[in-house]
């Protein structure tokens, strides 16, 4: 999973049929810092996350396997919203 | 399945049902010689890792095999507790 900060959202009246209902969030992956990466990424929020928060995206075929997934054309899903990250210092020992 | 340093962990009390109770863990991938690579990210706790642990991951869909397959919605899962840096051999 990467750490992901929600930038925009998307609106798409024609789209499958299985993603009718979701919410399209645009997102851009973070450093651990709070830094923007580049790229950015629609996920399908699955957790009810607002503007501006850090989330838990994951990817891949694991992101149909989110509750109310399934069977969806899904390939990004937002699965947590952060509320700490916590990283060792590097003086003990990485 | 890649050798990995577990350097932190992600409290999310808002997550996907499918996710309760699942231990985050923020994770740097290492080369042979244990040296960092690439980009940390965040994995599920299936080994009981802490944080400071060597470790080794899985990725991609069998990441959520640990668990119920179907319902664990994961890309990168800690499968594994290496006893100690001087246990990775590698010529």
């Amino acid at each position: 999973m990467i750490i992901a900060r929600i930038v925009g959202t998307v609106v798409a009246s024609q789209k499958d049929p299985r993603l009718e209902g979701k919410k399209l969030l645009i997102v851009r992956p973070v450093n651990l810092d709070g830094s923007d990466t580049s790229g950015y990424v629609v996920a399908v929020d699955t957790v009810g996350a607002g503007f501006h928060e850090r989330v838990l995206v994951v990817a891949g075929s694991s992101a149909r396997l989110a509750q109310n997934m399934k069977d969806t054309p899904v390939d990004a899903a937002i699965v947590g919203v952060i509320d700490t990250v916590d990283i060792m210092s590097p003086e003990s020992g990485v | 399945m890649q050798l990995a340093r577990v350097i932190g962990t992600v409290v999310a009390t808002v997550k996907n049902d499918s996710l309760k109770s699942r231990k985050l863990l923020i994770v740097q991938s290492l080369n042979k010689d244990l040296a960092p690579q690439g980009k940390p990210l965040v994995a599920i706790d299936a080994a009981g890792a802490g944080v400071g642990e060597l470790v080794f991951w899985c990725r991609g869909k069998e990441a959520s095999f640990p668990f119920k397959r179907e319902d664990t919605p994961t890309d990168w899962t800690i499968v594994g507790i290496i006893d100690s840096d001087k246990h990775v051999c590698c010529e």
